[in-house]
């Protein structure tokens, strides 16, 4: 198992670097950046020097002036040690504006994330014990709807009902216009109240797949043949369904919510973006379009790491909850 | 269930013996191996049945036939086209003309002669104390009141007045030119004195009550408190429109209609504004705008958008564009997918070894951010929106061409081993006839319900991109783009006719996509019950 684990590390690590090279590549080729921006800024100040001269000053001091191989490699002699250099947009260490936006953005992922379990894991588990009937297929086609809906037009849809005609929750933003003369408590409720939207918005858009997910794997248990042995000896359907067919239904179910896990820290691209809350998503997003180079390029490898680390966690959490699979 | 045999009911005895008696005739009656003696269903018979025997999955595909023709017939049959601009005229006020009541005394000097403003000053303060007569920069002035509130000021031991100071304002009623100092000042003396006439450089002049000057019967000029200017220059204000205005002004009117000498007649608006105290004249003018927003009528069934466009009309555009980019974007990702994924499995070793590697990499890449970040270098580059679009669909599609191509390596790895693999290898096929033609039509079933889901899932990409204003670009209409205009918080809360038809569009057809696939899914699986 150890071995198992260290050879699968040993090879995300070789395929990060990859993907970075990849990313790297592609943000020094991108045609305009945020530094030419600045430069051209720069130069228009009277008495100025030329654009060329600015941009050729703004390359050199962010590294920018050497070759896409050295750079890289230079890239990465600072991102082993923890530096990501500083943000051009945000003018502050990458780490630091990372630090700042990614826990809201973990505590309303964490929070849809809990709410998705408790409401699709059992749902799917009646629409399976009662394939076929009307029950499933209201809820197979709800499952369906919700992941067929796209963010930006849910959203807009209870921005409209809530937030315009009803009036209880403000359009965006993370805390409301008098927050700085709120207590504490009432800062925090403040918070809570404007992630309500939010957090309605990705539940909806994400039960859909794990309700199918949960439904699916349930009915294969159901086929299974010591379902029948079990519904033989002539146990409660209850006893059934509980004890024998949802405990074996819980090991995909495991492995696809713990390799999930990582991803509650990617933040939330789009869901922010339309609601403004300054969580990791929305801020990447403001720097994706502005062409901040440091900015973008740990974001996408920090997404790239989430991913290799949930399949990680998939293919060990499948070894430990299972014990019929065994890795030689 | 597949068949059922069309003979049972007949008599075996007899027709075993017509069968022996009639040999010429047995062509014509069911041998036991005739397709007609049991009626058969080929598998791909069996699968449509099964298909349709789901209801919700033939829902799906009716919502899409809909959407197929809503967007590609509907287009041909609209009278519009997908750019066509619609105006309206619109009664636009604009401002025409300010009135301002003369509250201080005014200062005219005469031809030639200077009367400074610090003559201006001292006469005041002259007026204030009660004297006669006042010093300003070494010359001595006198003024004497020669009508209410006209005070005519002479430089000491002169005859001829210096200037005048008066709260009412001569204008010409012929022209913009200015009235000579000395016709003002005779006018002025008559009118302030209440005196009718007067003489002045051999013409006879009248003047009436209101102010008016007449030679015979034609107005020359006029004294009035008000001033009135146009606010464009070459608008030139009669007397009469000038005088009506006032009147109405002065009884606090606010709408004020004028009829000129051509009949011409418009309506004005006057404002009053505090900070200058002046009087702003807004006329109303018919002006050719957009026809933007406009509520649904019989002409647009679902109104206008932001630029005047007739919105179901972009609706069923927006609906091809979204559709053309699904295909497109899916062929792609299924022909990349199935020749990788197909080698990989086929050949397995290092080939397999490199592919798949090759695919975790691509697995690992956030393709949103990359997208996002595409689309802003774009924006920077001011692409064409048509080559744009190309570049959208060729960048989705080399982006999504994984998962198909892991689908394809995992079925053909477990098909390989199976006896009809042997069999065509001991056979002697060749290995790409061997890949393509006995391999690949076995993974199809699971490739096309892959292919129907991520159809759905690829319009939502790109009307999630387009919504973000990174996709399809202005002047091609795409439902994400429509949806665009929502960000605008005044749409959003009084034109639901711009978003909504265009996200129930975009939701029906995904859903219908995925309810398809999962109809397919059942029905290509032989286990299934139903």
């Amino acid at each position: 198992m150890k071995k198992y684990i260290l050879k699968r590390l040993l090879m995300s690590a070789v395929i990060l670097i990859f993907v970075a090279f990849l990313i790297y590549v592609l943000m020094r080729c991108l045609p305009t950046s945020y530094l030419e921006q600045v430069a051209r800024q720069k130069s228009m100040q009277p008495g100025s020097k030329s654009f060329d001269e600015w941009m050729a000053q703004l390359s050199a001091t962010y590294g920018m002036d050497k070759g896409i191989i050295p750079g890289f490699l230079a890239w990465c002699g600072r991102a082993i040690h923890g530096d990501f250099g500083d943000s051009w947009k945000w003018t502050v260490p990458v780490l630091e504006k990372f630090n700042d936006s990614v826990w809201i953005s973990f505590v309303m992922g964490g929070i849809a994330f809990i709410l998705e379990i408790l409401i699709a894991i059992p749902l799917g588990i009646i629409a399976a014990t009662k394939q076929y009937t009307k029950v499933d297929y209201t809820i197979t086609v709800v499952a369906l709807a919700c992941f067929s809906l796209p963010t930006f037009f849910f959203a807009s849809l209870l921005k409209l009902v809530f937030s315009v005609k009803l009036g209880w929750f403000d359009l965006g933003g993370l805390v409301g216009r008098n927050y700085e003369q709120l207590s504490a408590a009432g800062q925090l409720a403040d918070k809570a109240h404007h992630l309500v939207l939010p957090i309605i918005t990705l539940v909806v858009i994400n039960i859909g797949y794990l309700m199918r997910y949960t439904r699916t794997n349930m009915l294969e248990v159901l086929n299974a043949d010591y379902i029948r042995t079990a519904r033989a000896k002539g146990l409660s359907e209850r006893k059934v369904i509980y004890h024998h067919a949802f405990r074996n239904t819980l090991i995909p179910l495991v492995t696809m919510l713990g390799s999930s896990l990582p991803g509650l820290f990617s933040g939330a691209l789009i869901t922010e973006t339309l609601y403004s809350i300054p969580g990791i998503g929305y801020v990447s997003y403001q720097s994706m379009v502005a062409g901040d180079i440091p900015f973008s390029m740990f974001y996408l490898v920090f997404l790239a790491i989430l991913t290799l680390l949930g399949n990680l966690i998939a293919d060990i959490l499948y070894a430990v909850v299972d014990p019929r699979v065994r890795i030689a | 269930m597949g068949y059922e045999n069309k003979d049972q009911k007949e008599n075996p005895a007899e027709k075993i013996s017509s069968m022996d008696l009639n040999s010429e005739n047995r062509e014509e009656e069911y041998s036991l191996n005739d397709d007609r003696r049991v009626r058969t269903l080929s598998p791909g018979a069996l699968v449509v049945r099964r298909f349709l025997r789901n209801r919700v999955a033939v829902t799906g595909l009716v919502i899409l036939i809909a959407m197929a023709l809503f967007s590609f017939v509907g287009g041909l049959i609209t009278p519009y086209k997908e750019d066509q601009l619609f105006y309206r005229y619109d009664q636009q006020k604009k401002q025409y003309a300010a009135v301002k009541e003369n509250t201080e005394l005014r200062y005219v000097s005469a031809t030639k002669k200077s009367f400074p403003s610090v003559a201006q000053a001292k006469f005041v303060l002259a007026r204030k104390t009660g004297k006669d007569t006042f010093d300003a920069k070494g010359t001595t002035y006198t003024y004497k009141e020669e009508g209410e509130e006209f005070y005519v000021i002479y430089v000491e031991g002169e005859e001829e007045p210096a200037g005048f100071a008066a709260y009412e304002i001569v204008s010409s009623s012929v022209s913009d030119a200015d009235v000579p100092f000395a016709l003002q000042y005779q006018i002025l003396s008559a009118f302030l004195n209440g005196k009718e006439s007067f003489s002045w450089e051999d013409e006879e002049y009248t003047v009436n009550p209101d102010g008016g000057v007449f030679i015979g019967d034609e107005e020359v000029a006029y004294a009035s408190r008000y001033i009135v200017q146009p606010i464009m220059s070459d608008v030139f204000l009669s007397r009469s429109f000038k005088e009506e205005l006032v009147t109405s002004i002065s009884e606090g009117e606010m709408d004020f209609h004028f009829t000129d000498e051509d009949g011409t007649e418009a309506d004005y608006t006057v404002t009053y504004d505090a900070a200058n105290t002046s009087y702003a004249v807004l006329q109303t003018v018919e002006t050719k705008v957009f026809d933007k927003y406009h509520t649904p009528t019989k002409e647009h069934w679902l109104g206008t958008d932001r630029n005047g466009m007739d919105m179901l009309t972009r609706l069923m555009y927006g609906g091809r564009v979204s559709l053309y980019i699904g295909f497109i974007v899916v062929l792609i990702e299924t022909v990349l997918g199935v020749i990788l994924g197909g080698l990989s499995g086929y050949c397995g070793g290092w080939v397999d070894n490199l592919i798949m590697r090759i695919v975790d990499i691509f697995y690992c890449i956030p393709s949103m951010p990359i997208i996002i970040i595409l689309g802003a270098a774009m924006d920077a580059l001011r692409v064409d929106p048509q080559i744009r679009m190309l570049y959208l669909m060729l960048i989705l599609g080399f982006l999504g061409w994984p998962s198909i191509a892991r689908l394809v390596r995992g079925q053909i790895l477990s098909l390989r081993e199976q006896e009809f693999m042997t069999a065509a290898e001991a056979n002697g096929i060749r290995a790409s006839r061997r890949i393509f033609r006995h391999l690949i039509p076995n993974v199809i079933p699971q490739l096309i319900v892959t292919m129907t889901m991520s159809l759905g899932s690829t319009i939502l990409t790109e009307a999630t991109l387009s919504f973000l204003g990174l996709g399809v670009k202005f002047p091609f209409a795409s439902w994400g783009n429509i949806i665009n205009d929502v960000n605008d918080t005044y749409v959003l809360t009084n034109f639901w006719f711009i978003w909504i038809p265009a996200g129930v569009c975009l939701l029906a057809t995904v859903l219908a996509f995925n309810l398809v696939g999962d109809g397919l899914r059942d029905a290509f699986d032989p286990k299934m019950k139903r």
